[in-house]
């Protein structure tokens, strides 16, 4: 088994678009996700806003329960995707690495 | 006590134990008992990592908190469920991409130092011990009432089928009982669900109507609404930050990403995961409202005054002693995969990580690994066991939500920053690991669950600490603990860096290279 050159991958200029593209759709993504589901607790104790009705019986609270579960679903179909896009470019650098393009 | 339920649970011991014996025979080497030999494909791992998730507390804990406390008993469904994010976002991946077999691996894939892997090891086990401790409580609980027979013999029972599993089939056998466990649940609640619905004709406003008549003494605020349990905000958001965070610091959950073959199938799993976990929570309101509609809150509280039993009372009442008896087996079962999912992951922290590692250095024989492993998991079977008996009357709940905080203050700041921080070194990773653990742990120390002036805790007195989930504090703790650390110690080459961001975004390993 060869050893892996890991220096030279990540000097490689497709190696660094790919982790900044990856970061800069991981993380305001992770801050949205993150504050979306801190902010219920915050409002439900502290503020009166969800105790309403929204529909018939039903009040602001359990609708902003339902969106977060429509909030998880939706964001794992969006990584589901944005990460093929990924895996394709990632597979791209490790051919051009295992056929020495990095040379 | 009846034969149906007598019958029913038969066939469920064994057709899992048929499940063991199979997977045995398939469990030859060390990679097959720690990690199935890495084959799962994403939905079968997807469905495994929901069996091990929806434990005793999800099933019978928040149905009946549903039951009893209406809105707030849902509002940790939500927390336990946008955890996945955080998993799938950003833990999975890297994880798989860099570990072999446990959460230490991959902080080690880093920092080299066997002092790194042992308090990694240590707070996983902390971790599992109280996770499993809970519920191990709950397994004898519940045994107890439906057979009638000691708590202690349950307790007993309920661990040596546990270790038959774990010490046999290793992670093949749990896996497929937890895949099959997860489907029957889903099946029972489904069931229940569509009674309860066809109890309202399938309509959902009037079923809130009705939610809405439900008053008793002790609820401080409609049971639509949050509130009527009581509980002041801060510890709710405590509470939340606690799920939210400490999914992905589960050790047991985390292992669960080592048994697919590389980190796509780790990603497609969390997906199937969050799909099935997902609706079952949805279906959580259906149970708890079902069991709030159709029972008296007399009842509830007089089976479990947690409401534990809301969820076996409402089969009974729409479907008679099968149901019943099935929903007993499904939550017997539940609990057992997850013990024993728990067992192994315990196990391989000690046997892989202090033992194989920092003790022998990795100088093993397959053999002896093996030996290693079952060795490891048979002493955490019988210390849980025996912890488990003595710990009876601790509430089940407030044990889970430690192991979610220690896992959320020890195990994920310093997991984040592995990935995520260049500057990160060796002395960060340890410093953050300590001060997660060991402020978790005193804040509990000083809690209401320790401390509380009317006797019914350990200690007399007034608490020293309000929140009875120290996660607000004790996460940031970790994450500060491990952002001095790091400016404490000496700055590392960022070679090491260079080959974790390498590895895991491009998933690259010697094998893609090999010629």
């Amino acid at each position: 088994m060869s050893k892996i050159d890991y220096k030279k991958i990540a000097a490689q200029p497709e190696f660094e678009a790919l982790l900044r593209k990856r970061n800069r759709f991981i993380l305001p993504i992770s801050i949205f996700f993150i504050i979306a589901t801190l902010i219920f607790p915050v409002l439900t104790g502290y503020t009166d806003l969800l105790t309403n009705e929204a529909f018939g019986n039903i009040s602001w609270a359990w609708i902003y329960a339902f969106l977060l579960f429509i909030m998880v679903w939706t964001l794992v179909t969006i990584y589901m995707k944005r990460a093929k896009e990924f895996d394709k470019e990632a597979d791209e650098i490790i051919r051009k690495y295992r056929e020495g393009e990095y040379e | 006590m009846n034969l149906t339920v007598i019958i029913m649970f038969l066939v469920f011991v064994g057709a899992t134990l048929v499940i063991t014996y199979f997977a045995s025979k398939r469990t030859q080497s060390t990679s097959d008992f720690y990690t199935a030999g890495g084959g799962l494909t994403g939905w079968q791992n997807g469905l495994a990592i929901s069996g091990d998730y929806l434990s005793a507390a999800s099933f019978l804990g928040i149905a009946g908190a549903i039951a009893l406390w209406g809105f707030d008993g849902f509002f940790y469904s939500v927390g336990y469920l946008t955890a996945y994010l955080v998993v799938l976002y950003i833990v999975a991946e890297p994880l798989r991409n860099l570990g072999k077999y446990t959460v230490a691996d991959m902080i080690a894939a880093r920092f080299e130092l066997k002092k790194v892997r042992a308090f990694a090891a240590l707070s996983s086990i902390t971790i599992v011990i109280f996770y499993m401790l809970a519920q191990l409580v709950g397994a004898g609980a519940l045994i107890q009432l439906l057979f009638d027979i000691p708590y202690s013999i349950s307790v007993i029972l309920v661990g040596i089928m546990m270790t038959i599993y774990v010490l046999f089939g290793g992670m093949t056998a749990t896996s497929w009982v937890q895949m099959v466990k997860a489907v029957l649940l889903m099946i029972g609640t489904l069931i229940i669900s569509f009674l309860v619905l066809l109890n309202f004709n399938f309509n959902i406003f009037a079923m809130f109507g009705e939610m809405k008549n439900i008053t008793a003494p002790e609820l401080e605020g409609s049971f639509l609404n949050p509130g009527a349990q009581g509980n002041s905000p801060l510890n709710n958001i405590s509470l939340i930050v606690a799920l939210l965070f400490g999914t992905a610091g589960l050790p047991h959950i985390l292992m669960r990403f080592f048994t697919v073959k590389d980190a796509k199938t780790a990603r497609s799993s969390v997906m199937w995961a969050t799909w099935i976990i997902g609706i079952f929570y949805i279906l959580t309101v259906f149970l708890g409202f079902g069991a709030a509609a159709l029972l008296t809150r007399e009842e509830i509280i007089a089976a479990n005054p947690a409401g534990n039993m809301a969820a076996p009372l409402l089969a009974e009442r729409l479907g008679g002693d099968f149901l019943m008896s099935f929903v007993a087996a499904v939550a017997f079962a539940t609990i057992l995969a997850v013990v024993a999912g728990l067992v192994l992951s315990g196990a391989s922290a000690f046997a892989h990580d202090i033992y194989g590692q920092v003790i022998k250095k990795g100088k093993m024989t397959d053999r002896e690994q093996m030996l290693a492993a079952r060795t490891a998991a048979l002493s955490v079977s019988v210390l849980s066991i025996i912890l488990a008996i003595f710990a009876q009357d601790q509430n089940v709940a407030f044990l889970v939500s430690l192991a979610f905080c220690v896992a959320a203050s020890a195990n994920l700041p310093v997991i984040v920053y592995t990935i995520f921080w260049k500057r990160f070194n060796t002395q960060g990773a340890i410093t953050g690991i300590i001060t997660g653990l060991v402020v978790s742990l005193a804040l509990v120390i000083l809690s209401p669950n320790v401390m509380d002036p009317t006797g019914s805790a350990f200690i007399a007195m007034e608490p020293i600490f309000p929140l009875d989930n120290p996660a607000l504090i004790s996460v940031p703790a970790g994450f500060i603990g491990a952002f001095l650390g790091t400016f404490l110690g000496k700055a590392e080459s960022h070679d090491k860096y260079r080959e974790v961001k390498v590895k895991s975004v491009t998933g690259i390993s010697t094998s893609d290279v090999s010629h």
